[in-house]
């Protein structure tokens, strides 16, 4: 059994994100909580730009919560740089507790699911969780330098500059968590590193099948399910998966990668990286929750764990996903 | 690793491949070949100059020209122009010994943050290491077998 149903619900009782100029500009800016104008932020490095913004969204989400760092019993947070530094560089100023975590760019979902079991299990008050990651950090660690002149080839993603960070409670008013279901590594021997929505979308697929069976529910039981950062090319395979397996997702799915900016498919599939969900969750679809515009959503935020080393060597890239439902 | 590869999925690698966009190739020949050849019409131009004005010729000539290009590709390389014509032409910008320029200038910049002997130096030929290996090891074999065929004949 790899779905866990929570008994407390958890609730999510507030989330805040933030986003780069490129971001702010996409579908989904204007629920972005703090714009960038500039992604440096006056930083002299992508890598402390990218601990500001992951430490903003902490700060913010904290301050607006009401709660005091003496309340918040742990960080959970994740990021794509090596050794995780801006995840544990930006918590580095909270007196909380501290989990690293990386699933790549399932590390939110992954985050939601073990602040949620802390919660449930009544080990933990108040979690915070979140992610981040930075365009520029991430092409330097993954691909090549800014300024090189090369082209992108069509399937490739653009990572997201941004985090989204949230704080779950065993008690107070929000979305809740209702259960979770883990993913397992699906790796289908997938080896372009430039097509990482192929080398999801098998765990994608995976992860939803096994929630739907393990649920007893059906696509149509939700209002949305929302996966991470397939890209407009993964989720179309996503959907042919599913399809392949019995369950048609058609009408509810949407894809976060998809969405955050303006797409113009000739050029790229759409937004990834860990910012990617937790930014779109934090930003739109929480904010909708809490309008009730969305009664109940299943987040699927998915990771191809890829290190440049592993695909320098010709290895294929595993891919993982996590889902979370959570209903208001 | 007795199980390994058995997870390989042939069919949906197969998949995958049909239904990924692919690039278009008379589109990125036509711009790769138009700004290629601007490039080089921007070195024959300072050719012509150079021959008339200073007066040079053979190989004091094709240094200086070489010399001009790498500016120009490193100096649009610090601007941030460079990418974006790469972005547009491809090949077109990478091949001609600007695109050389750019790529010793980019990883430079990138890597400034790391200090000048880890970051610049060290990590200036990441890009570029490759085609200096390359271009060494294939003038030598060229030049036995020139050997070889000169002293044979």
């Amino acid at each position: 059994m790899r779905t866990i149903f929570f008994k407390n619900k958890p609730v999510i009782i507030c989330a805040k994100s933030i986003g780069g100029p490129k971001e702010c500009a996409g579908d989904i800016g204007e629920f972005i909580d703090v714009k960038l104008k500039d992604d440096m932020l006056g930083e002299q490095t992508f890598e402390k730009a990218e601990r500001q913004i992951l430490y903003t969204a902490f700060s913010e989400c904290l301050k607006s919560s009401g709660k005091t760092e003496n309340d918040l019993d742990a960080i959970l947070a994740g990021d794509l740089l090596d050794q995780i530094i801006t995840a544990t560089f930006a918590t580095r100023n909270f007196k909380t507790g501290f989990l690293g975590l990386y699933n790549a760019c399932a590390t939110f979902t992954e985050s939601l699911t073990l602040g949620s079991v802390l919660i449930d299990g009544g080990y933990m008050n108040n979690v915070m969780c979140g992610t981040s990651s930075h365009f520029s950090s991430a092409e330097r660690q993954y691909r090549y330098p800014l300024e090189l002149g090369c082209t992108r080839p069509p399937q490739s993603q653009w990572t997201v500059t941004g985090a989204g960070a949230c704080i779950l409670s065993n008690k107070g008013e929000g979305p809740k968590i209702v259960c979770s279901t883990v993913g397992r590594i699906v790796d289908f021997g997938v080896t372009d590193a430039n097509n990482m929505g192929a080398a999801m979308a098998a765990a994608a697929c995976d992860t939803l099948v096994t929630h739907f069976k393990e649920t007893g529910l059906s696509p149509s039981d939700y209002d949305l399910i929302i996966s991470g950062d397939l890209g407009t090319l993964g989720s179309r395979i996503l959907k042919d998966l599913t399809w392949e397996k019995g369950w048609d997702i058609e009408a509810q799915h949407v894809d976060c990668g998809e969405m955050v900016y303006h797409i113009d498919e000739k050029d790229y599939q759409g937004g990834s990286g860990a910012g990617c969900s937790s930014m779109t969750f934090c930003s739109y679809f929480y904010k909708r929750l809490k309008e009730k515009k969305f009664k109940k959503i299943l987040l699927m935020a998915t990771g191809a764990l890829l290190s440049s080393v592993s695909s320098q060597q010709g290895e294929s890239i595993p891919g993982i996903a996590h889902a979370v439902s959570v209903e208001c | 690793m007795a199980e390994k590869n058995c997870f390989i999925n042939e069919n949906y690698l197969n998949y995958v491949k049909s239904i990924s966009p692919k690039t278009n190739e008379k589109r990125s020949l036509f711009r790769a070949f138009w700004v290629g050849g601007f490039i080089c019409c921007i070195g024959q131009g300072f050719r012509y100059l150079f021959e008339l004005y200073l007066g040079l010729s053979g190989d004091e000539l094709a240094a200086y020209v070489s010399m001009i290009l790498i500016f120009i590709g490193s100096f649009l390389t610090g601007l941030g122009v460079y990418d974006r014509i790469g972005k547009y032409a491809g090949g077109g910008s990478i091949v001609p010994i600007t695109g050389f320029a750019n790529s010793v200038v980019s990883p430079s910049i990138e890597y400034r943050t790391e200090g000048y002997i880890y970051g610049v130096a060290a990590k200036m030929f990441t890009v570029a290491g490759p085609i200096i290996v390359f271009g060494i090891v294939g003038s030598v074999l060229v030049g036995l077998i020139y050997y070889g065929i000169y002293n044979i004949f």
